[in-house]
């Protein structure tokens, strides 16, 4: 494809396509679903949507929703760290959809965290009107509202030149390397800080699973969702958005995947192993011989160690199609370990009647949210300089 | 299963056990480290 034929035009969508596609039917009703439970949820209250109660006042929105999303959408710290950072310009081609994954995975999580903590008004108070400086949660409200913003200036290069607005985009791009520190430092205090969150419940959360390590399994699990999330990204965008993307991405898709994939093998080795040494730690053998250790025991060898294994294999034999599935594996390993702390080990001792499942209401809004990112995804993926460089900044950046 | 009477017997086994797991985790990941390069091409 040419780079004239690959940039966009501006207009939303090109007259003579239908607006009928199966996506966008499929989008629309789930959409329309979204909307309906929004208005119940801001109505009725929580009890009317979820099944919340005081044994589990965090469900799925948190677990699912927050959790796995916020290390889901830590690609882009990983990938401009890698190439602004450690100078590794091969990856370049996939700094911008990693940072644009990035800004609408943050920017999801803070509407998800509307739904459960209503009163959306009230969200700058932590800063405005009592800071808890004591708190955990405070320091993460506070990283991701300062992550949130530096993902939205890192990303704003893109709209700005589809705008053709090249001086404010030549100022923000003369701020990626001061952007991108500020981003390593930033993720790397709330992602660890949402391990932290359980250090204060070690009856609640399953021995198994609590450790005073928690900080820094969730830190480096989110380096590990960052890298496979980027394969996986660009796997989908390489299927659906192969027309949008210019020579350079096109000829980079495969180093970045075998880059990446190697990257991802070796933290899923050193994660791995810092795991076991966490049952060391705490003397907690025994406990694998039980129904919650036969569960530890399938993420641990399920969703770490046999896709350390696969990426090493896929890289070796340089099997993109395997380095890819993979990635699928891993980011659903990083997801199935968020539950597992927030949900599933959590309040372990509790009899079966009194353990939380979520409401299909609570499963209709994480499908929302989700939806949401895919079509805001595409519609700046369709449009902007995302997948391609701009002709007029073609070595700009 | 051991049983502790004192959180120093515990610290010593605990530990030990983990001094020996990261020998071997050492040696595991050098010999993993060699598996995942192996076919690198010279750059």
């Amino acid at each position: 494809m040419s780079q004239e034929a690959a940039v966009a035009g501006k207009a939303p969508f090109t007259p003579d396509r239908s607006l009928f596609t199966r996506f966008n039917v499929i989008a629309g009703i789930i959409v329309i679903i979204g909307l309906v439970i929004t208005i119940l949820r801001f109505s009725g209250g929580l009890a009317t949507v979820t099944n919340l109660d005081d044994n589990y006042p965090w469900g799925i929105w948190i677990g699912f929703d927050l959790m796995a999303g916020v290390a889901l959408a830590a690609g882009g710290f990983v990938t401009s760290a890698a190439v602004y950072v450690f100078g590794m310009k091969r990856y370049h081609s996939a700094v911008r959809p990693a940072i644009l994954t990035g800004f609408l995975g943050y920017a999801l999580v803070v509407v998800a965290l509307h739904y459960d903590v209503g009163r959306p008004w009230r969200l700058p108070y932590p800063f405005i009107m009592q800071q808890g400086t004591t708190s955990l949660l405070f320091e993460v409200a506070a990283c991701v509202a300062l992550y949130l913003t530096v993902l939205f200036v890192e990303f704003s290069s893109a709209p700005l030149e589809w705008l053709g607005l090249k001086k404010a985009r030549n100022i923000v791009v003369r701020l990626t390397i001061l952007l991108t520190i500020f981003g390593v430092v930033l993720s790397t205090l709330h992602q660890s800080s949402l391990g932290a969150l359980f250090l204060i419940a070690p009856s609640k959360l399953h021995p198994l699973w609590y450790s005073g390590y928690l900080p820094v399994f969730f830190f480096i699990s989110s380096i590990i969702a960052g890298l496979s999330m980027v394969i996986f990204e660009s796997t989908l965008s390489h299927r659906y958005f192969a027309h949008k993307m210019d020579e350079t991405h096109l000829r980079e898709k495969e180093g970045v995947a075998l880059g990446f994939g190697k990257a991802a093998s070796l933290v899923l080795a050193g994660y791995f192993a810092i795991k076991v040494i966490g049952i060391s730690v705490d003397n907690n053998w025994h406990l694998l011989g039980t129904c919650y250790g036969a569960w530890f025991l399938v993420e641990l060898l399920g969703f770490v160690a046999l896709p350390c294994f696969l990426y090493a294999v896929g890289v070796r034999d340089k099997n993109l199609t395997l380095i890819k599935w993979t990635s699928g594996l891993t980011v659903f390993g990083v997801a199935l370990n968020r539950l597992n702390v927030c949900l599933i080990a959590f309040n372990w001792h509790l009899p079966s009647d009194e353990k939380y499942f979520p409401h299909w209401m609570e499963i209709g809004i994480s499908v929302f949210v989700v939806t949401l990112g895919i079509i805001v995804f595409r519609f700046i993926v369709t449009r902007m300089p995302i997948l391609y460089e701009h002709p007029d900044y073609k070595d700009g950046h | 299963m051991d049983v502790f009477y004192t959180l120093q017997d515990f610290m010593t086994y605990t530990k030990g056990v983990t001094y020996l797991l990261m020998a071997a985790i050492l040696l595991g990941m050098a010999g993993f480290w060699c598996f995942l390069t192996d076919r690198d091409e010279d750059e």
